[in-house]
């Protein structure tokens, strides 16, 4: 299947979309971590602060398919929120009842992706509508569960996910679960935009009438890159459920953070461009940038603004490359 | 999505925002210790009477503090007198939090537990709206109620809910957050958000070393039972000369807090001390030390029983100030007396234990959930425990 040409001049890792302007920023980044806490690159430092980045990771991931794709996901954030909630309510810390959990989420997060994908293409709801909808319809459904008031818990094998880690590994002591968890799902989701589906999502996203001229089914493709969000917010709810507990708050704001992430990874909004590696490396870049904030001392108070910010000014960049390309 | 946290967050606090009165002073000149400027809740007749009575010894039976007041007035209320069982009827500001919860199922208790003097009990969810409350309330005046009891959501807006209420001729009760009017029989409160500053404040600072490095995590600006909290910390640490390294707001978000603490654990190596003006993430707080391999310094919670259970397990230095639950208790009590034309007091100061290392054991109740807040008063009522898991 070779309907995505590659446009003449720069290689693709280069030139708009590809990674090395986000790896410019995440050098500078570090640089700056550096100047003001020299052993932030320390191991046990690092593998702290990649292992607690690993959800924003994920999401950042599955976010770059559906946007990749043309589409938007905001519904990670409530879905996200809504898994955490549902699964300390089905554990209600029995630790026999750990592994039946994490399936029902991923069977969930699954299904709510199916669900906005099947809404945006088959009836034709623009998505950001859908998953704004189905943004709304969680955050009101866990309420209504719950009567405002998480029950249960989770138990320790459940929590293991998101706050252990492997223990005195040479050179780097403590390697987080959550990292080895990012790190395979990481290389899956590479090899898997490396495959004809990543062609077709990539093309379908730069025009969905050539894609579906040249017979690609469109709507099958958007439909499934929905369902690998919604996959990635299960498995981003189950780190982040084990790293901090049981709380209404776990996936707020998780679907802008993922936008701003992917955005800044070079991806463009409204598809067509970019890769899931610079996905990942704009949250790792948008959580460092966090953390520098709080070691010179900026407000936390600050974040979404500077979200904002970021959103703003990475899609104006990217629309004027676009229109005098 | 802002909108909803902030609605989830003061949810948490088991209260919602109000502006602040007119007479709000402004800020102490403290030497600067990393505080900043002092809130522009902050009121120093309220603060200097809450801090009173943190020492006044409350009049009632002792094993039954819901039935307690500090520094009683009371008022009469032989007008009120008639033969039961009563019709009481509850107009609720919300039920949209775990301190609600546990609270509203302690008030169902109570009503069951005076089953041969309540005929009815009618509960109205005003679902955290001021417009629905005082539609609500309206309801109730025309429902036969004996007796109203008033949750209210916002101070000023339901004020003039509750002066309709009055004019009735109705008994009204008013607990937790109070209103601009002295209509009601009697206003029920614990003694507040000063109180429960100042006493977690002076543990956490007593026990760091001077100078020593304190975080202080607040859940959200602009509440005032939060500001009131935090102001009358700031008193004490500017006092104490602790160094406050960071004031950071956690949203009530654990992940968010998480992040926070070891953010501030890479940064100074140390934290000497954490304070806290709401004890909903401070398991979180405990576990970021924990996953860092630091000690886990002096720090206050709240009386919900995971942080209990994590003081208790891992020997923390801890102490829990609390807004006790067994306040939904009272209003119950009081309806019955005014209605049997018994003097009650005006206002019903209740009062405000703290839990410490030497009473810690007595609330450690391994029958209940996770958020149960151990100051419920409830282990003698129908239906323990079953009812509030």
């Amino acid at each position: 299947m070779q309907i995505v040409q590659r446009r003449p001049g720069l290689p693709g890792w280069a030139g708009a979309g590809g990674v090395l302007p986000i790896l410019a920023i995440l050098v500078v980044l570090l640089i700056l971590v550096t100047v003001r806490q020299p052993d932030f690159l320390a191991p046990a430092s690092l593998m702290s602060f990649l292992g607690r980045s690993a959800p924003i990771i994920l999401l950042a991931a599955g976010q770059y398919f559906v946007i990749v794709s043309g589409e938007f996901d905001l519904s990670v954030g409530a879905l996200v929120t809504a898994q955490v909630v549902v699964a300390a309510r089905i554990i209600d810390s029995d630790p026999t009842r750990t592994w039946p959990a994490v399936l029902v989420l991923l069977g969930g997060g699954a299904l709510v992706g199916l669900v906005n994908g099947l809404i945006t293409t088959r009836l034709r709801v623009p998505s950001f509508i859908t998953t704004l909808g189905m943004f709304l319809i969680l955050v009101g459904a866990v309420y209504l569960w719950s009567n405002g008031a998480p029950k249960g818990g989770f138990s320790e094998e459940f929590r293991q996910f998101g706050r252990r880690a492997v223990e005195g590994v040479p050179v780097l002591g403590r390697v987080p679960y959550s990292l080895m968890v990012l790190l395979v799902l990481a290389a899956l989701a590479v090899l898997l935009t490396r495959s004809d589906f990543g062609r077709i999502l990539i093309a379908v996203g730069d025009n969905p009438r050539t894609a579906r001229l040249s017979g690609v089914r469109v709507r099958r493709v958007r439909t499934i890159a929905f369902i690998l969000s919604g996959l990635a917010a299960a498995v981003a709810a189950i780190l982040i459920g084990g790293y901090s507990g049981v709380s209404f708050q776990a996936g707020a704001g998780l679907e802008f953070g993922s936008i701003t992430a992917v955005v800044l990874g070079g991806v463009a909004l409204g598809g067509g461009r970019g890769s899931v590696v610079g996905a990942m490396l704009g949250a790792v870049t948008l959580e460092l940038l966090f953390a520098l904030m709080n070691f010179y001392g900026v407000s936390g108070a600050l974040r979404p603004t500077v979200q904002g910010a970021i959103i703003l000014f990475a899609v104006a960049v990217a629309t004027r490359r676009s229109s005098s390309r | 999505m802002t909108a909803l946290s902030a609605v989830a967050l003061l949810a948490l606090a088991g209260c919602a925002t109000d502006q602040p009165t007119a007479a709000s002073s402004g800020g102490s000149s403290a030497p600067a210790t990393g505080t900043g400027d002092q809130s522009k809740f902050f009121v120093q007749a309220d603060y200097d009477n809450e801090l009173a009575l943190l020492d006044a010894t409350p009049t009632g039976p002792a094993d039954k503090p819901w039935e307690q007041v500090l520094d009683p007035t009371m008022v009469d209320t032989a007008k009120y007198a008639k033969a039961g069982p009563y019709k009481i009827c509850f107009s609720n500001a919300a039920l949209n939090n775990p301190w609600r919860q546990v609270g509203f199922k302690t008030m169902q208790a109570e009503v069951e537990a005076q089953a041969d003097l309540i005929k009815e009990f009618v509960h109205i969810d005003a679902e955290g709206k001021d417009q629905k409350q005082i539609a609500d309330i309206n309801d109730l005046l025309g429902k036969d109620c004996d007796a109203l009891i008033v949750s209210p959501n916002t101070t000023a807006t339901l004020t003039p809910a509750v002066e309709a209420a009055c004019r009735t001729g109705l008994p009204v009760i008013v607990f937790d957050r109070g209103v601009d009017t002295d209509c009601p029989v009697t206003f029920i409160n614990p003694i507040g958000g000063y109180g429960f500053g100042h006493v977690s404040a002076e543990f956490v600072s007593q026990r760091m070393t001077p100078g020593g490095k304190l975080l202080a995590l607040r859940i959200l600006p602009g509440v005032d039972v939060l500001e009131t909290r935090w102001s009358a910390a700031k008193v004490v640490f500017d006092r104490a000369q602790v160094d406050v390294v960071g004031v950071e707001f956690t949203d009530g978000d654990p992940a968010k807090t998480k992040k926070i603490v070891d953010d501030y654990i890479r940064r100074y190596g140390t934290i000497d001390g954490v304070w806290m003006d709401a004890g909903a993430v401070a398991v979180a707080a405990v576990e970021a030390f924990q996953d860092a391999g630091k000690p886990v310094p002096p720090i206050n919670g709240e009386d919900q029983l995971d942080f209990l259970r994590m003081w208790k397990d891992n020997g923390l230095t801890a102490i829990a100030p609390t807004y006790p639950t067994y306040q939904w208790r009272t209003p119950i009590i009081a309806a019955l007396r005014i209605l049997d034309g018994q003097q009650v007091s005006n206002p019903w100061k209740l009062p405000q234990p703290t839990i410490t290392e030497e009473n810690l054991d007595s609330y450690l109740d391994p029958d209940m959930p996770p958020l149960h807040y151990a100051m419920c008063g409830c282990t003698g009522l129908p239906g323990y425990p079953q009812r509030w898991k």
